[in-house]
Parts: C-alpha cells; structure tokens; sequence
C-alpha cells in the first residue's frame, strides 16, 4: 500500500508557540477527518533552544512517526539547519523571508506584512500551512473562535482576519506542492488526545476522584488533565510536598472511599516505592502511572525511553502481587487506565501503568470512547455483617473491602503482618496464612492477564519468518517496520505486542514465539528488558534485539536499520 | 454518652511504666468526653512505639509507614470531611522521617489532630537520639552526645502560625485530656506535642525530669503570636504546658465523602466531547 501521509514539522525555540500551532492543526486535521500522530521533541527549557512537533496525517490510519519531512514549517534559522537532511523529495519550507531558504523549495513568508503585531505571527504561520496543504479556512476559523472565544470578539477577529490574510496570501502564491489526499468519507466524529490525557479520561470513567502527586516530566500533564476535567465535577486534588507524600496520601484516601491515582516518571516513582509496598501489604486499591523517560537519576526530562520496566516489575519490599499494563496506542492508555481501576478495586493491590514521553505527549485522532459500552468497575463494600475482619482468608485471598465511616463496622488497615482483624502479629502460622491469601490474589490476576495482540501475516495463519516483540509505546513502530518487510515479499513479519507486560500467561503467546523462523526484541532501552522477562518467566530466550536509548522514540526506519544486520 | 469502655482495653507490647499508657488513656477519655463513637474517629499513625498506639483501641486505623502518618491522615480527611481524623505518632516518625510532611501539614492546614508522643529519643529502635533529642545527650549511636541542636516543634509550629499548638505531659493527665479535647475540637490543623517519658531508653528526660519543669501555663493570651512564639521558646528550667497559640487561618476541606460521589454519564461525555 502506498503511504499516503505527509509529514509536517513545525520547528523552533522554545517560547515560539509553536506547540499552540501544532495542536490547532493537528485538530484541524482531526475535524477534516483525518488520522494523525503527533511527535513533540522538546527541550527541558521554556525559552530558545530547539524544538519541534511533528504531525504525520493521511486519509489512512497513521501508525508511527516518520523519518522524512514533506511539509516544513520553520519558525527560527537553526531548525532550517537541523531539518534541512530530513527534506523528502518535493518538500515545501514555509519560513519567514528573513529566514535563508536558498536552495529549498520555500514559501517565504512575509510575517510583518501580513500580521503588524509579533503576537500574531503563529497564527500567520498556522494559516500559511492550512493553506499550503489545501485545508479548510472555515474548519481554522472555527478552532480560533473555541480557543480564543473566552478573550472577547475583538481578540477573536483580529485572529480571524489575519488566518484568512494568510489564506489569501498563499493562493496568490506560486509554489509548487501538492495537496494531501482528501480524507475518507464519513470518518465520523473523532477526539484529539495524547497518551496522558486519554489516561486521565480514563481514569475519569473508571470514577477517580482523587489525584496527588509532585510534578514531574513526562507525567504532569495527567494531573493536569484530572484537575481541569475532573475538579468542576468533584474531583479531590493535592500537589504533595514530595512524591512520597503523594502515594501515602493516595493510600489514605483510597482506604477511606476515594478511587485514587498517582502519576510520576522514574525519578519520582523511585521515591514512591516504600508506598507501593504499603499498598501490597495493607491491600488498598491503588492506580500508579508511570511515565517514563531516560534515566538514571534526572537523565533527560523530557526525552523518552522504556527502561524502567524493571523497575515498575521490582517497585516495593516484600511479596505481593502486582499487574503492569503498557498501552500501545491512546485507546489503550484510556482502557486500560479504566481497566486498572477495576482490577485495583477487585484485587486490593497496586496496579500499573507504565508509559512514556513519546506516547505521552503523542496526540492522535480517535473514534469517541464508547462510555456506555464500558465494563461496571468494582467498588467497596459499605457494611459487613459483624465481626468484620478486614483481612478475612478466603478461597481467593479477596478479604472483603469495606469503607470506613458509613456503618459501624471498624476497618483496621496495617503495615506490619498483621491478623485477620488488622493487629500486629508476629506468629509464624498467621504470617504464612496471611502472605499466602495474599498472593493468592495473583491468581485471579492471572486469570483476568489481557493476553498480547499477533498481528499476523494473513488470514492464513502461517508462522512468520521473523516475529517483532514488542511492548508498550514501541507498537505503531514494530507495525509499520513489519508492513515494510511484508510488502517487499522477502522476509514475513510478523508483531507480538504487548498491553500488558506482568503477569505473563505462556499459553497466551508462546506458539508464537516458538514458531517463529526469528524472535527480535524491539524496545526502547539498551538492556532488552522485556525480553529478559519473558525468558525469566517462559524460558524462551530472544536472541534478536533492536534497541533504541537516545531519548527519541523507536521510529519504522529505525527498525528497518536495525534488523539489517540481524536478518 | 458514649463511655471510654467503648474504646475497649487491650494488651500492649509497651513496657511496664511507659508513658504510653496514660497518654492512651487521655486519648480515650478524650474522644469519650467529645461524644464520639469509635466508628466515627479515624486514627492515623506511623511506625514506633507510639504509632502502636490505635492497635490498643477501638476505632477505624490505618498503621502504614514510618515517617508517614501525617499524608494518610490528610487522604483520609480529603476523602472523608465528615470523620473525625487523628494522627498519631512518636518524634522521630513525625519530626525526623516525616519532617517535610509536618511543614506541609501546617500550611495546608485541613482540619485534622496531630498527636505527637515525644519521648525525645527513638524507643522502638533502641535509644537512637531523635530530633527532639537534647544536644549532648549520649547514645550508643551518638556516643559523643547528640551533635545537632534539638528541633523545636512547638516553636516551628507558632512560627508557621499552625492554628492550634500546644502542649502536654502524660504526668498530668487531665490537662493532657483537656488539650486533646481541644485540639479535636478546633477547627483545623492542631498540634499537641505531649512529654511521655521512655523508662526505658531515655534516662535523661525522665518522669522526674519533666516533673519538675512542666506548668501549665496560666495567663497566657494564645491569640497574641509574639507571646506564644516566647512561651513556645521555653525548654529549660521551666517548660510551659497548655495552648501554646491559637489563630484561624482558612482551613483546607472538601466537600463531601468520595466513597459516595459519581460523574454523572452526561458530564463524562461532556468531557469527551471537549476533545473533539
Ligand atoms: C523507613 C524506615 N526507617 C527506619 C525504620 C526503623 N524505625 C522504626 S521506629 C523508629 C524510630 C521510632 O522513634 P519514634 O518515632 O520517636 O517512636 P517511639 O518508638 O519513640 O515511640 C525507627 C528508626 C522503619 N521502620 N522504617
Ligand atoms: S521503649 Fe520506651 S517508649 Fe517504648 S514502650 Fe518502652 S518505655 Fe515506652
Ligand atoms: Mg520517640
């Protein structure tokens, strides 16, 4: 299949606003109708340097991003230098006149003459690239009422009147570049959202009402997000002093009845590990997302990588059990947040979920989430008949919840090994009953393991010569590689990814790997964690790794380059 | 009436003489006086012997970590306004390990009790010096004597205008009632940072000890911050007991428990919809 995408890069320093013309194209494109996936490179300074948001759209599903530029939107000289290689064949560079454009094909634009006022010069910018790739002026026109609606009329027109200069400006142009493929009929109403605001949305559905946390890159905008949605609809938020009191609060709060999450990146996941345990150990729902990017220590905030799977695996002193989802897409991020919520709910102990930067920030177009058609979540118990033990042993090792405060049964919640009724205990019997119930729980978890997606050659069913493991965000990239291989009719390729990386349930996917003429590992740090799980947990050793830990996310032809010398 | 029977009586793991006991007794006495029903009081502690302490009694509790008694107590409070929340726990939990979660505990200011058992020393550990400790006080881990100035937690609290700071020795317990009763009942954060001697680990700050220094302060105007502040500064000869200050700030509260509370379907999709 020919790709039809294109691939548009707006770049600049930081403090351009250029992140503001991203997102109101990437949502023009969304109301157009087409499937986009945004890239936001972005440096840990809030002014200069050099940043950049790609957004690749097409009338066809868009799965990674891209390698090449075709449409280049260049807000400041040294993005022309960083860019220039990345030019396809028939690029088009809007940039400034000041700008030097020798030798490319470019709009030079007259900012000035076009809009008098600097603080007008993105919206120039975002009307040139409406035009150049034959958007709709009206869809733009509507988009700058919504965004600028709250400032007043006047600030609405003077943005209306010189988005429809730069639309003129352009069709008086001569240039040379043509226009992106119209977008499928009827692609019906869609969303546009990034990787932590479908994980709050979810978390929304699922009922949280209740978020702590310290900020940290690339996980503030969760919080973020809960606190401007969720607050005006009763919402409980608090910045902690640190990450630590951050988790103890959400533990707290999740005893007493809240549905509660906390959302941080390595750094201060690490701080939140004695909570984790807490949680395990005092069985209280608790939703942890884990935003990654590349350490150790601060590493580099904003950069992206997938190496603290070991970490999250790890996370807690003590035996307890645990799941670790890892979306793939910004549906998953939504379902599976919600789905955590439930099995949190059901299993009393700490769930995952484990994502990063790139997926984080990545905006793409999605169908609306089907609200009606979600799952019920589990929820507490009010009462109990009396006496109520909280940490009742049962066939299952689930002691039923109950909330403090709404009848007169008396809920004891403790750290330390403790009795059925929550005292502290020190006898060995006790103890082994009681770890034992608790683990227990791992095998109802187990039962509930969402096994991974085999996207495979055909209907067919044939083994594959070269099966692509993969986890969490590294997924569009492993899809698109794969689809490159099988379209060149050489090597069949095969993607076993996925959303949920512990625990692992061998039945679910082993004869994919043992069929395979080849197993590589795809993943986004330099030590193939995944894979050495999977060979921890099945036996099943993956000799093949394709490793990315720059800090910029696993890209199709990364991929491609890195299976040369392997296949 | 509720009755302090109601609180129920259990075994401890506390040494005989301890401190503890009275401190606890106080405590019951306390939420009997104010009328509250076991199932309407959650307590909060950490980890130490003081944290032990809601294992001794009949009420709803949360015994998690060391140092971390004071971010449960405010999760619990945030989800459930409607319950009386007590936090409890030893110096070294509450000043030492937890000592960011104290200053954030006073400025953010929800209507919570903290009770700190301050034996100025660690006593489940063995003796180590805690930050109560008095400099020079010999350890086996501080064989030279404590190095660092001891912390002041009253005088940081007046200092941080927390809205109620007192406080209490377990050797005059119906003053320690009394502070207790007052602490619950006063709207917002309150401090009472009660003198329980450890017979055991602490040989310095004995019963005898503070026997000597404690009065309890008569007056004394807790309004007046600059009085306070001097009062709060006293730790010698003479150690005041009582109020110590009392301000109104505005108290940090939600509105209603969130066990109960639902996104309607319609403002979900309103949520959503937002995104399109
Ligand atoms: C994270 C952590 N560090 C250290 C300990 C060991 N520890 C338990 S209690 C305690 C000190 C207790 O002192 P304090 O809070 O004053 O309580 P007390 O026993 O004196 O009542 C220490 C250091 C622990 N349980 N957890
Ligand atoms: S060690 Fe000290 S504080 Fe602990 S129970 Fe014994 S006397 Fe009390
Ligand atoms: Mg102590």
């Amino acid at each position: 299949m020919p790709d039809t995408s294109i691939n548009i890069v707006i770049g600049g320093e930081a403090g351009q606003g250029l992140a503001t013309v991203g997102q109101l194209m990437a949502r023009a494109a969304t109301r157009a109708g087409y499937h986009l996936l945004v890239n936001q490179d972005y440096m840990s300074r809030i002014r200069g340097g050099h940043n950049f948001f790609s957004i690749r759209m097409g009338p066809e599903p868009v799965m990674a991003i891209a390698e090449g530029i075709d449409v280049f939107v260049a807000l400041d000289g040294r993005t022309i230098d960083e860019h220039r290689d990345q030019l396809n064949a028939g690029a088009i560079v809007i940039a400034g006149e000041a700008l030097d454009t020798a030798g490319l094909n470019a709009l030079r634009v007259p900012f000035k003459e076009l809009a008098p006022k600097p603080l007008f010069h993105n919206v120039v910018a975002l009307g040139v690239l409406g035009a150049a790739v034959c958007g709709d002026v009206t869809i733009l026109e509507d988009l700058l009422r919504q965004t600028f609606g709250k400032k007043g009329d006047t600030v609405v027109q003077a943005n209306l009147d010189v988005v429809r200069k730069a639309f003129a400006w352009v069709g008086e142009q001569e240039f040379d570049f043509s226009c992106i493929a119209p977008p499928q009929e009827n692609p019906g109403r869609r969303l546009m959202l990034d990787g932590n605001e479908a994980i709050a949305l979810g978390a929304l559905a699922a009922g949280c009402n209740f978020v702590s946390f310290y900020p940290m890159t690339p996980a503030t905008t969760v919080p973020i997000t809960l606190i401007a949605k969720g607050a005006p609809l009763g919402l409980v938020h608090d910045q902690a002093e640190d990450e630590i009191a951050a988790i103890n609060m959400a533990i707290g709060a999740s005893y007493a009845g809240a549905k509660a999450l906390v959302a941080t990146s390595g750094g201060g996941f690490a701080l939140m590990t004695e909570g984790v345990s807490l949680a395990g150990v005092s069985e209280t729902p608790l939703v942890v997302v884990v935003a990654q990017r590349p350490g150790p220590a601060t590493g580099m905030a904003t950069r992206t990588e997938q190496a603290d799977l070991n970490l999250v695996l790890h996370a807690g002193h003590g035996e307890f059990p645990r799941a670790v989802f890892s979306p793939g897409t910004v549906e998953e991020c939504f379902s599976l947040t919600h789905r955590a919520f439930d099995l949190a709910e059901q299993y009393q102990t700490p769930m995952f979920v484990l994502t990063d930067q790139f997926l984080a920030d990545s905006y793409r177009a999605v169908p609306p989430f089907d609200l009606d058609g979600l799952p019920e979540i589990a929820q507490p118990l009010m009462d109990a008949p009396a006496p109520y033990k909280r940490y009742a042993l049962t066939d299952d090792g689930v002691s039923p919840r109950v909330v403090p405060g709404f009848a007169e049964v008396l809920v004891r919640a403790d750290s330390h090994e403790h009795d059925e009724q929550g005292r502290i205990t020190e006898d060995p019997a006790n103890r082994v009953r009681q770890n034992v119930k608790r683990l227990d729980k791992g095998n109802g978890l187990m039962q509930d393991v969402i096994g991974p997606e085999y996207y495979g050659l055909d209907e067919s069913d044939e083994a594959a010569d070269l099966v692509l493991l993969c986890w969490g965000s590294s997924l569009g990239a492993c899809l698109e590689a794969a689809e490159r291989l099988n379209a060149k009719g050489l090597t069949r390729t095969a993607v076993l990814h996925f959303s949920q990386v512990y625990p692992l349930r061998e039945e679910q996917f082993m004869d994919f790997l043992e069929s395979a003429g080849q197993v590589v590992a795809v993943e986004g740090n330099a030590t193939a964690q995944f894979a050495r799980l999977v060979a921890r947990e099945t036996g099943f050793v993956v000799t093949g790794s394709v490793l990315r830990f720059d800090g910029r996310p696993l890209s199709p032809g990364y991929v491609l380059k890195g299976l040369e010398s392997i296949i | 009436m509720i009755s302090i029977k109601q609180y129920g009586e259990f075994e401890t793991s506390w040494c005989p003489g301890c401190g503890n006991f009275p401190l606890l007794e106080s405590l019951k006495k306390a939420l009997a006086h104010l009328d509250l029903p076991p199932h309407r009081v959650m307590i909060s502690s950490g980890i130490g012997q003081a944290a032990k302490a809601p294992h001794y009694m009949h009420c709803h509790m949360f015994n998690g970590l060391h140092g971390r008694s004071l971010p449960v107590a405010q999760g619990m409070k945030m989800a459930n306004p409607e319950m009386t929340v007590i936090c409890e726990s030893g110096d070294g939990c509450v000043y030492g390990e937890g000592g960011n979660h104290f200053l954030a505990a006073i400025r953010r200011n929800m209507d919570i009790t903290l009770l700190v058992h301050d034996n100025q020393i660690y006593g489940l550990t063995k003796g180590q010096a805690s930050p109560t400790t008095q400099r020079g006080h010999v350890t086996k881990t501080q064989p030279g004597g404590a190095p660092s100035e001891a912390f002041n937690p009253v005088a940081v609290a007046v200092a941080m205008k927390a809205g109620f700071v007192a406080r209490a020795f377990t050797g005059e317990p119906e003053h320690l009632t009394e502070m207790i009763v007052q602490a619950v009942n006063h709207p917002g954060f309150s401090l009472v940072d009660i003198f329980q001697p450890c017979v055991s680990f602490n040989k310095v700050n004995t019963f005898g000890w503070y026997k000597e220094r404690c009065r309890v302060v008569e007056d004394h105007d807790p309004t007046d911050w600059g009085a306070a502040m001097a009062l709060a500064d006293e730790f010698g000869e003479r150690i005041p007991l009582g109020v110590l200050y009392r301000g109104e700030r505005p108290v940090l509260a939600t509105p209603e428990p969130l066990a109960r509370h639902r996104y309607a379907a319609g403002d979900l999709a309103a949520v959503l919809q937002s995104y399109a």
